[in-house]
């Protein structure tokens, strides 16, 4: 086809200048493309390379090893153990049902714990690790590693998770641990971060949860880069954390565990007390109960095998229980009258077998009555009239005040659950809980421990002490914490005179050996393990019942106190029986077991025992359930 | 006046066509495909594989390919414009019928020993059936009613069969690309806020379909354009593609995170990385100078073609080669305006950097056309 040149020349003319106008908006489209591009990665750069990193960094936790806990000579009570677990990753994974099914014939899974893990690997992305099964013993992991061709996808895995290798010993004391529920989130208003990791372990009970804070350590963080998919990439940096400290007891576990099993099946209560600084060298409840149960996760029936025994071993009766203390009591009554100058230790008072007050009598628990007695007899034959009489001359606020300074009616400050405040009772309280004035006959009652009187053994074991030193040393617990020993916590002089406490001392030490004492069977013969003691025997019910034809729960609560040596006291204890029977025949006994065992610093010799005991102690001990290889750490036990 | 009238002596012949290519653009297309090789080395983590390699192959495939276009005078070209443009939209019906459906969209037609994407063809059969007919065209008539609906309809026949696949990208790139030779033709301004008007009514009915039996394009394509509409609305749904896109890029900063140190393409917050998001790793690594840098790169590409499509009196030459360049533009444009969230995420790819067979081929292809017509220009008296 032709064209004419004019028509040649006007289209290149109309092409240039359509084309420069093509040009010139391209290149202006692609400057506005340049200032976008500018504002962008120049003025915005910090906001988008905030973003960025917010997007690819994830911080995660890595949970500190929580503090041991060792007894006084360093015997490890709580230790972190390797916790066997089996996870899968499902990507990696072939058929699940054969897996599952390979699995199950190796490993004891239940259906739930296979519906569980299935529906969990259902959930999340496929590389994500699912835990099939939790707290495997080490066999059924190798036997998974064996059969790993077998298995793709499964792996073992191995994490720290808390063991208590002493068992029941120390369930009531240290208490266990267990994962973070709900309900202990709920409490805490700024919950540390570490309680959001899936099955952390916080204590929740005992020692394990009164001094969480300590044990659990602070949180190491490492900072991981992830992918869109959440996947791993790598670990950018790392911060360790702080592991938990390390608390170390009082306690001396191989007296704990002779307590434990001295008490045995009884539903009883024991403390072993240094007297001179406090230090609580044994502490049991019992019965006890495993709290590996616990940390494990505690089946229903274990549960309700727990919960439905009638001896309660759940409850730790040595700082929650409190029982009126019985004669017991008496040395707080008449510390008070003698310290009032109302009577003198010389002073003898009639005996008849009761005490009338107006209309009512009040009987002594010898119904053809003691004679007349002084302090020393009294209290060595455990009179009550006597106590009566001292009751209504010093009243009871000079009695409670003693209480208190010997530590009964006061909160000790423990790291236990429910340490109990027990009750030493006036006027005004009887007056603002009961609306009810009080009367000379509650003063009477008072006296020898009954009526609204109320200690835990732990107190009863530190009145004990305090008598034996005239000190008002403070329990104490905790040793040191990681290595650093914890001050020894007195409130100085409890300021009694001498010469009145060391009468009481005398005649607790002829309650023990004189053959009119109310503990004269329970007796030490070496000298150097010489008792001076105290029998209790509480009602449970306001009358006089045989012990022998009641139904358990209604016979008398038996209780004994105890400090040893009588020369240059180093022990006091205090053991409660509840519903034994009477406290010469149920607790005392069970006392100079432990004294004995406590001073000797090992399963003492039969020959410390009088020789009529001898065959009765043997049979006791051979039947309980004692860790036979145990003697105390340093031979000679510094108790 | 056809070519044959110029002086033909003037006209190289031979293997020294060789010589007289335009070289400098020959330079350009290799350093910005480079720039793709280095990034697809980066975003497969420091790996020839899966992408650097086979992008390499069909560069160097496709490089041929334009020297064998180049070589063949431009006549020919111009002579079996109409036949292309009629076998590519044979090929759109084909693919229609017989299709591979990938990602959503029926896009390709296996044909042994690659996937052909006729659309990507299609883009340049067009521009060069619309040279052609521009070409054949009185210039007088240019601007009359009837010879300006003709080029519409050859527009919109392949656009339609297009945006049934769906393929929205390349419906824009297709009546944008003609416009815009149209334009270059020198087509009335009246017509075109005809042409724009048509474009804004083409989009009001693709919105009033929407939720209706004759609904002309698929849901995600709708979620994608409401996402750009307002990105926040739906961060890590529809709107996480151009949020990720803005963040990696936004992050480079002046200078980047350096070669194979972007976070965010290599740890997958980035979709689609190494075709239509390549852009953002660029701009990641090598921050603004990088992304700066390409665009220069492709800015010099489209003022070579500019200047020699304006120095070329062979008006299917000067038309073919501003087609060219103009659709050359709106890829780059397109993309980079979706990766910096100034236009819709439509899929557009980066021309010559992205992952992708076809578009290499087809592009490389168009080059030869290119120089073609720029060994083949009509040369003055000398």
């Amino acid at each position: 086809m032709r064209r004419a040149p004019r028509d040649t020349e006007e289209s290149a003319r109309r092409i240039t200048r359509r084309g420069l106008i093509l040009g010139g908006s391209m290149l202006g489209f692609m400057g506005v493309l340049a200032g976008r591009m500018r504002y962008m990665q120049v003025d915005q750069a910090d906001t988008f390379r905030l973003l960025a990193e917010e997007n690819r960094i994830n911080i995660r936790l890595i949970p500190p090893a929580r503090g041991l806990i060792f007894d006084r000579n360093g015997v490890e009570i709580a230790e972190n153990v390797q916790n066997y677990r089996i996870v899968i990753v499902r990507e990696d994974a072939g058929d699940l049902e054969q897996t599952f099914a390979k699995l199950r014939s190796l490993v004891p899974l239940s259906d739930d714990d296979v519906e569980r893990a299935l529906r969990e690997i259902r959930r999340r992305s496929p590389f994500v690790p699912v835990t099939i099964a939790d707290q495997l013993a080490w066999e059924d992991v190798a036997e998974v590693a064996v059969n790993a061709p077998a298995l793709p996808g499964v792996t073992p895995e191995v994490g720290l998770t808390r063991h208590y290798p002493l068992g029941e010993d120390f369930a009531h004391v240290v208490g266990y641990v267990g994962p973070v529920s709900d309900h202990d989130l709920g409490k805490l208003t700024n919950p540390d971060p570490l309680l959001q990791i899936p099955k952390f372990q916080i204590g929740k009970v005992g020692l394990e949860a009164k001094s969480e804070d300590l044990l659990r350590g602070s949180a190491g963080t490492k900072r991981i880069e992830v992918n869109a998919g959440g996947r791993v990439m790598r670990e950018l940096s790392r911060q360790e954390g702080q592991k938990g400290a390390d608390l170390q007891l009082t306690i001396n576990t191989g007296l704990q565990n002779f307590v434990n099993a001295r008490l045995s099946t009884e539903s009883a209560a024991a403390v072993v007390m240094d007297v001179n600084d406090g230090d609580i060298l044994a502490i049991a409840s019992s019965p006890s109960f495993d709290p590996n149960l616990f940390v494990r996760g505690i089946s229903i029936k274990d549960y309700r095998n727990l919960t439905e025994n009638d001896h309660r071993p759940l409850a730790n009766k040595s700082v929650q229980g409190t029982y009126p203390p019985g004669s017991t009591f008496k040395m707080v009554t008449a510390l008070a009258a003698h310290e009032a100058g109302v009577v003198t230790a010389g002073e003898t008072i009639y005996c008849g077998g009761y005490k009338q007050l107006g209309t009512r009598r009040f009987h002594c628990w010898k119904r053809g009555g003691h004679g007349w007695v002084d302090l020393h007899d009294s209290l060595m034959r455990s009179c009550d009239v006597y106590y009566y009489e001292l009751a209504e001359r010093v009243g009871i606020e000079n009695i409670s005040k003693m209480a208190r300074k010997l530590g009964i009616g006061i909160r000790h400050d423990l790291p236990m659950s429910a340490v109990a405040e027990g009750l030493a009772p006036t006027k005004a309280w009887k007056e603002s809980r009961r609306q009810e004035s009080w009367m000379v006959g509650d003063s009477l009652n008072a006296s020898i421990g009954q009526g609204f009187v109320l200690a835990s053994p732990l107190q009863l074991a530190l009145m004990t002490a305090r008598i034996a030193t005239g000190e008002g040393i403070r329990p104490r617990l905790v040793k040191s914490i990681d290595a650093v020993e914890q001050p020894i916590l007195t409130d100085g002089p409890i300021g009694i005179s001498p010469t009145t406490l060391k009468q009481v001392q005398k005649a607790m030490y002829s309650v023990s050996n004189s053959r009119r004492g109310t503990a004269y069977r329970a007796r030490l013969l070496p000298e150097e393990y010489k008792m001076a003691g105290k029998t209790g025997t509480s009602q449970v019910r306001s009358v006089v019942v045989n012990n022998k034809t009641v139904p358990w729960e209604q016979r008398d609560h038996a209780l004994f106190v105890c400090f040893a040596p009588y020369d240059k006291p180093r022990i006091a204890v205090s053991v409660v029986v509840e519903h034994g029977g009477g406290g010469s025949t149920a607790a005392a006994p069970v006392a100079r077991d432990i004294v004995a065992r406590a001073l000797h610093g090992s399963l003492p010799p039969m020959d410390v025992f009088p020789s009529g005991e001898r065959d009765k102690i043997a049979e006791i001990w051979e039947n309980m359930p004692l860790r036979r290889d145990d003697t105390d750490g340093t031979g000679n036990d510094r108790a | 006046m056809s070519y044959l009238e110029y002086r033909v002596q003037t006209v190289p012949t031979g293997l020294s066509k060789i010589l007289h290519l335009n070289w400098g653009l020959v330079l350009l297309l290799t350093a910005v495909s480079s720039v793709g090789f280095l990034m697809l080395y980066s975003v497969a983590g420091g790996s020839l594989q899966p992408w650097a390699e086979p992008q390499m192959k069909r560069f160097a495939l496709g490089m041929v390919g334009m020297l064998v276009i180049a070589i063949v005078p431009i006549y020919f070209w111009r002579n079996v414009a109409a036949l292309a443009y009629g076998a590519s939209v044979l090929l759109l019906v084909a693919v229609e019928l017989i299709g591979t459906t990938g990602m959503g969209a029926q896009r390709w037609i296996d044909i042994g020993f690659m996937r052909l994407q006729p659309s990507e063809l299609m883009k340049i059969t067009l521009v060069m059936f619309l040279a052609a007919y521009y070409d054949w065209l009185d210039i007088r008539k240019v601007s009359r009613v009837f010879w300006v609906i003709l080029p519409v309809i050859i527009i919109l026949l392949p656009t339609f069969l297009v945006l049934r696949q769906p393929d929205l990208g390349t419906a824009i790139l297709l009546v944008a690309g003609g416009g815009l030779v149209m334009f270059a033709a020198g087509v009335h301004w009246a017509y075109f806020a005809a042409v724009i008007g048509a474009g804004v009514g083409l989009v009001t009915a693709v919105f009033q379909s929407r939720g209706t039996a004759w609904q002309l394009i698929k849901d995600y394509q709708y979620r994608r354009i409401d996402t750009f509409l307002d990105p926040e609305s739906d961060p890590l749904g529809a709107g996480y593609h151009i949020t990720q896109s803005k963040i990696a890029l936004g992050s480079g900063g002046w200078t980047g995170r350096g070669f194979m140190q972007g976070t965010q393409s290599r740890l997958n917050f980035l979709p689609e990385k190494h075709t239509d998001f390549i852009f953002t790793t660029l701009a990641e690594e090598f921050g603004f100078v990088g992304a700066a840098s390409l665009l220069t790169l492709y800015a010099l590409i489209i003022v070579f073609c500019l200047a020699s499509a304006m120095t070329n009196k062979d008006r299917f030459a000067s038309l073919l080669t501003i087609g060219i360049a103009a659709t050359f533009f709106l890829f780059f444009a397109v993309n980079m305006s979706m990766v910096m969230g100034l236009a819709p995420v439509v899929g557009v790819p980066l021309p010559l950097v992205s992952y992708g067979g076809s578009a290499m081929l087809v592009l490389l292809a168009a080059f030869g056309l290119v120089q073609s017509a720029h060994v083949h220009r009509p040369r003055g008296r000398s």
